[in-house]
């Protein structure tokens, strides 16, 4: 995406996703708000300045473009929000969000050709194989675009993850750099709590990947450490971003806390929520 | 009624192996994908032809699933091989969600089926495939009959933009399709005509149908025998027309009756066309060790056992 988005123009346009965001899962009371608030910021930075993709003219394919896989599909919230801010299909469609006829299902999918979207997620491991298989066609292929992905950090139970973490590592796929949402929490409570293996890094490293570490809430962090994974793309490794976030970030009653992972505030929330992001010069859908 | 020449004894897998390398020389596209089983599913041509096009996955079948749903994005037409049943069961989810909802251009090659895996048992002799992977909208569903048949179908499947459950198994089997008969996706073939009950089986069940159709003849029942090698899309023209003349069926497969090519007749037929039907298959059991043939034997997939089921079907005619 050509663009000329600074860093005070991706704040702003993060503040506008995470209205968007809490007002598509309020307006069904059913939606994951917490983990898509703790992201916006990395999707932003991402399709609105690292990502070198075309929103106008999807192309399921993904030949010569970056590519971008939500393994974590509950988070679609922000994905849409993000997909439709940065042109991939009209913003206005955001309130058709999980409603009956919509193409923004629950959860992202490829069956009513929604642009932006490749496959459907939300069986969790699944994502980030596909996101493998695409970086090995680009291999294949000889293209040398990228293919970005993130994936929960509760996610990362899945076995199917180390099925692909180790095939990525094994073919060589220093084309693709993955980021793990590392918020420390899932449905049932904090991640130590319910599954204590949580030393992502020596895991990574034990694998064979190139593993990097981020604050995805610091726009400071963001900009330097991605352009650092960046720079290790073709290095004969996979890249994977540990990215440290907070569940519920920007409003101050969704932080500290695992609540609001599916949850959807109601409208006395909506509203408290709201006057902690004001509407920005983008609008509200 | 025509009389089949064995062309041969070969095995469906080696049809597939055959088939994939045609595939792969035909189209650059093509990229096979197979989880620590390359000899076993016969691959070996296609891999020493194509190394850059193959991939081997590991012993890890549920990302080589989803991988293949990623390579298909970016138009890769990938055929991803591992036994029937870790190519189905044990990554179900993987192919409902990243491969059938998605709808994606992959084909699942499944050798080793049903009961003629032979000695491994029942931990390796998948008998509800079929059931499992007609149930999933877009998802074609075939299972050939002999070596000949698999390598076209192979072929056939290349050509078609969708994803697809490809069928076969382990034994030595009876080859009796010509090696030049193309194979049309969805579209029953007739192998012999008859008035008094029809045969309608698939996989290596076929052969045992067109010998139970001799069988038949010296009792004096005219058989007609077809090969439903599509179980999914159904050639529902095709049964229709046939069980309208003869107005009793037989379904015979290597499969649980549960969700097999029975299930799917019957439930055209009580819809369409309510007939009596005998049904030859597993009946809700789990297979065991023993020889093919052995096994054939005891879980009652044979040719006498189709003669019987036919026999059944025309005194239920009234």
């Amino acid at each position: 995406m050509e663009t000329s988005y600074t860093v005070t123009s991706m704040a702003t346009m993060a503040t506008q996703i995470r209205r968007d965001v809490l007002r598509m899962v309020h307006a069904v009371s059913s939606g994951h708000p917490g983990g898509s608030l703790g992201c916006v910021d990395y999707f932003t930075a991402l399709h609105f300045h690292f990502m070198k993709h075309n929103p106008s003219q999807f192309n399921m394919s993904g030949n010569g473009e970056d590519v971008f896989f939500l393994s974590n599909g509950h988070i679609s919230p922000v994905y849409y929000s993000t997909l439709a801010r940065c042109g991939y299909f009209p913003v206005p469609e955001l309130a058709t969000f999980r409603k009956l006829n919509t193409r923004l299902q629950g959860h992202p999918a490829t069956h009513e050709h929604l642009p932006g979207i490749r496959v459907a997620t939300g069986s969790l491991g699944q994502g980030l194989s596909v996101a493998a298989g695409l970086a090995l066609q680009k291999k294949i292929d000889g293209d040398a675009s990228t293919v970005w992905a993130l994936t929960g950090d509760g996610e990362l139970q899945e076995g199917q993850i180390w099925e692909a973490v180790m095939f990525a590592a094994h073919r060589k796929l220093d084309n693709m750099i993955v980021a793990v949402d590392y918020n420390q929490k899932q449905i049932d409570g904090s991640t130590g709590d319910v599954m204590g293996l949580t030393e992502w890094t020596s895991k990574f490293l034990a694998f064979g990947w190139e593993v990097l570490e981020m604050d995805g809430n610091n726009w400071d962090d963001i900009m330097k450490v991605v352009p650092q994974a960046q720079s290790k793309l073709g290095c004969g490794k996979p890249i994977v971003i540990i990215m440290k976030t907070e569940m519920g970030m920007g409003v101050d009653f969704m932080m500290g806390t695992h609540a609001w992972h599916g949850k959807a505030p109601n409208d006395e929330q909506l509203a408290k929520a709201l006057a902690q992001l004001p509407e920005t010069e983008h609008k509200d859908y | 009624m025509k009389s089949y020449e064995i062309l041969g004894q070969k095995d469906t897998r080696s049809g597939f192996g055959a088939g994939l390398h045609e595939a792969g020389k035909l189209d650059s596209n093509v990229v096979a994908l197979c989880a620590d089983l390359t000899g076993s599913l016969m691959m070996d041509a296609f891999k020493d032809e194509f190394p850059e096009r193959f991939i081997q996955a590991g012993i890890a079948e549920a990302n080589m699933i989803s991988a293949s749903a990623g390579l298909a994005i970016g138009g890769k037409i990938p055929f991803a091989g591992t036994f029937a049943n870790f190519a189905t069961g044990r990554v179900y989810d993987q192919i409902r969600q990243s491969v059938a909802y998605s709808h994606k251009n992959v084909k699942i090659c499944a050798s080793h089926a049903g009961l003629t895996l032979g000695e491994d048992g029942a931990t390796h002799q998948i008998l509800e495939d079929i059931g499992l992977m007609k149930m999933l909208p877009n998802m074609v569903v075939i299972n050939p009959c002999d070596y000949n048949q698999t390598k076209a179908a192979t072929m056939a499947i290349a050509k078609y933009d969708g994803p697809v459950y490809l069928r076969f198994g382990r034994p030595k089997w009876p080859v009796f399709i010509p090696e030049d008969m193309p194979f049309e996706i969805g579209k029953a073939l007739m192998l012999n005509e008859g008035k008094d009950v029809t045969i309608f089986a698939t996989g290596h069940m076929v052969w045992k149908a067109i010998e139970a159709g001799y069988a038949l003849a010296e009792k004096g029942i005219d058989a007609e025998v077809i090969n439903i090698h599509t179980i999914k899309p159904l050639d529902r023209d095709a049964i229709l027309a046939s069980v309208k003349k003869t107005g009793c069926v037989v379904s015979a497969e290597e499969h649980q009756m549960n969700g097999g090519l029975g299930d799917s007749i019957a439930q055209l037929l009580s819809r369409e066309l309510p007939t009596p039907m005998e049904f030859v298959a597993v009946n809700d059991s789990f297979g065991e060790s023993g020889t093919p043939d052995q096994l054939l034997e005891k879980y009652g997939l044979t040719t006498a056992a189709i003669v019987a089921a036919a026999e059944r079907a025309v005194l239920r005619k009234g």
